[in-house]
């Protein structure tokens, strides 16, 4: 098993007809994911069609759910909708939703979480590459790839991925994919200061899938995610894990690129997560480069 | 996004909340106008505040002598003074760098008699996705060093963002602040004005410190903000026009002015090997893996995920106008974006720039092989790194060579 998702998931893509969503749905179609739906108000009754593959369009999530059995949505909307667009997937009683848009204003998202709570639908993101969970075929086809996520580096395998960079997991992916090691799921948690999954929340997934054997955890400076599953780790951990933070060089008071990158009070900083991990028993990398051999380092 | 102390001062004052009377001066003429008034109206001490976006103004030091970016001034004569030794001079602060900011604007203020200072501050608590305030009876000092010796001493309040801050919470912080009677009701009243500037704002963080009891030219006790600081989320200020307005070119660095012209994510720092990046977290790295192997980075650069030719040429322009570039590194895992494109952007900016640094490029993922060819073709001094390490190493030993 996989977490989150498997090659049978049925994915409705929001904002399909954007120039970001239809730059990445096919890419989605060709790796294999079932794609089922899209949605774009306004233009609901009209067909995304790539290589063969017709996706219907919906004006709105709930019928594009009903029609099609779609249990998941990756939101690709632009920043100032975004937030509805995540709570009309709530609405419409789905599994997942994974939202990709970076730029969400962070009292949107504040609002969007206190509407969530206790609501049985997950949210991943925003502002986060996504999901990848690799699939048997070549360059990992057949797999379920929902996001921006360059497919063809994954490999399906073990080794879960969690992070919140997405050009660092896909170091991280590539590295294992080069020593002949593959992944179970990787899973970009997003760069912002509220986001729906946590890496302790992934991180006790991973610990509960069988087929997860080892784990990366890939943090960056700013909040206190990282420690808080370091600790958890610390108590209830059973497999190897290996973790890297990102912006131990990074000025305090700036923020690095992502909303959440900041160390600010002299809280956040890399050295306090660095300590953290190994407090925990996660075997630190060095450097970035390292991420993938300090984990197979820790699993013989 | 920052903004001045009496822009701040504004915002809070639209939501009710007290702050001492005064106005922003650019000029002589404006400041004489300004702290007579003040002096007129019964003010027997005013205050004279430099504005600029950096702490430690009043231990500050002007280029031209003058000590302190902040004087309290008895006498319309002395206001002018320093009014004088303020306007479009040069102010060094612990936190401006030794290049200092010039203060194009000051604050003219009524400077009241304190008789007790608090800290207060809304701000987001990542633990719980949600807004927070923070009051403390340590005010005026440093609310870090509070934090960490008597963390007793810090009072909290979160509050639901689905109904917003409710008045018993206000009333609670003014509790713990040991209040009573009208100046009670008052601190209610200005942590819920206070609040509301920050959400309706859409503030990351509203700082008041010092939050003052003052004594009134009368004699009466009344609560107000003596000091305020206001950071603004960026990516809500599409909906503030209002509060974009208040943007302070002159406060932000140009060469990352220039950058957010090109979607570029650039911030300067003081080392010697510049980093042309895609990515937030692996533009962090890529500044960590150069420290880790004994080289500083000039800069944080994030040309993101989709990144053009147009841009990466203007990215190797901004990374190479700072002077103390002695060696270039770029590092891109183009997963989706092309390698080629990539390639193709760089050869042209190094022909464009002339560019006679140190080159080390580190290509990985898709179309590399064609982005590679490129490079190798081009007939230019590229150092080629086959992992993030071995560019990490080359680029340092180029710098010390």
């Amino acid at each position: 098993m996989s977490i989150f998702v498997t090659p049978q998931t049925k994915i409705l893509i929001q904002g399909i007809t954007g120039s970001f969503g239809a730059r990445h749905t096919p890419l989605s179609i060709e790796y294999g994911t079932q794609v089922v739906a899209g949605v774009t108000p306004g233009k609901g009754g009209q067909i995304f069609e790539h290589k063969g593959v017709r996706v219907p369009i919906f004006d709105t999530v709930e019928e594009a759910v009903k029609a099609t059995g779609a249990t998941t949505s990756a939101v690709f909307v632009p920043p100032p909708f975004a937030a509805d667009a995540i709570l009309e997937g709530v609405d419409a009683g789905l599994d997942l939703v994974v939202t990709i848009t970076e730029g969400i204003p962070v009292n949107d998202m504040v609002r969007v979480k206190r509407a969530m709570s206790g609501l049985r639908t997950r949210l991943i993101g925003p502002n986060c590459p996504g999901i990848v969970t690799p699939g048997e075929g070549k360059d990992s086809h057949g797999g379920c790839r929902i996001g921006i996520a360059p497919g063809y580096i994954h490999k399906k395998g073990n080794i879960g991925v969690v992070s919140r960079s997405g050009t660092l997991t896909y170091e991280a992916v590539f590295q294992l994919t080069c020593r002949g090691v593959g992944q179970s799921t990787c899973v970009g948690i997003g760069g912002d200061p509220v986001n729906g999954t946590s890496h302790l929340d992934v991180i006790k997934l991973f610990m509960a899938d069988p087929e997860t054997h080892g784990i990366i955890m890939i943090g960056e400076i700013g909040g206190a995610a990282e420690e808080e599953a370091a600790e958890w780790i610390a108590l209830h951990g059973t497999k190897p894990v290996a973790g890297f933070i990102a912006g131990a060089t990074a000025p305090p008071g700036r923020r690095m690129g992502h909303a959440g990158a900041i160390v600010s009070g002299g809280k956040g900083t890399a050295q306090a997560k660095f300590d953290a991990f190994r407090a925990a028993g996660i075997g630190v990398a060095a450097t970035p480069s390292e991420m993938a051999d300090t984990l197979l380092r820790l699993m013989k | 996004m920052n903004i001045h102390e009496y822009q701040a001062k504004q915002l809070l004052k639209q939501n009710g909340v007290a702050v001492p009377a005064g106005d922003p001066c650019k000029t002589l003429e404006e400041a004489t106008t300004a702290a007579k008034r003040l002096f007129d109206s019964g003010h027997s001490l005013i205050v004279i505040k430099s504005q600029i976006h950096a702490g430690g103004r009043g231990k500050g030091t002007f280029t031209h002598g003058f000590k302190g970016g902040v004087k309290l001034a008895k006498t319309l004569e002395e206001a002018v003074t320093y009014a004088e030794n303020m306007l479009g001079k040069t102010l060094v602060t612990k936190q401006t760098g030794p290049e200092g900011r010039v203060v194009q604007t000051i604050l003219v203020a009524a400077a009241e008699k304190i008789v007790k200072e608090f800290y207060l501050a809304v701000l987001l608590d990542r633990a719980t996705s949600r807004p927070l305030i923070m009051a403390s009876t340590e005010g005026g000092v440093d609310i870090e060093e509070v934090a960490e010796k008597t963390p007793e001493k810090i009072l909290k309040e979160t509050v639901d963002p689905a109904v917003g801050i409710q008045p018993y919470q206000a009333r609670r912080i003014a509790r713990g602040l040991g209040l009573k009677g009208e100046v009670f009701n008052a601190a209610v009243k200005l942590i819920m004005g206070v609040y509301k500037t920050s959400w309706e704002c859409d503030a990351s963080m509203v700082e008041i410190n010092p939050l003052a009891i003052v004594e009134t030219a009368s004699g009466k006790e009344s609560i107000m903000c003596v000091d305020a600081k206001i950071s603004l989320d960026d990516n809500a200020l599409y909906r503030h026009a209002d509060i974009l307005a208040m943007r302070d070119l002159a406060e932000e660095s140009p060469l990352e002015i220039e950058a957010s012209k090109f979607s570029l994510n650039y911030i300067k720092l003081d080392g010697s090997i510049a980093c042309l990046v895609n990515g937030a977290g692996l533009a962090m790295s890529t500044m960590d893996i150069i420290q880790h192997y004994g080289g500083l980075p000039a800069n944080f650069l994030d040309v993101g995920g989709g990144a053009s030719k147009d841009q990466v040429s203007a990215a190797f322009k901004i990374i190479l106008s700072d002077p103390n570039v002695k060696a270039i590194f770029v590092n891109i895992f183009g997963g989706i974006m092309d390698c080629n494109v990539i390639a193709n952007g760089i050869v042209e900016a190094v022909k464009e720039t002339g560019l006679t640094l140190p080159l080390i490029v580190r290509l990985e993922g898709n179309n590399v092989v064609a982005g590679k060819a490129t490079l190798a073709a081009s007939g230019l001094t590229i150092i080629s790194g086959d992992t993030m390490a071995d560019a990490a190493k080359k680029v340092v030993a180029a710098v010390n060579s």
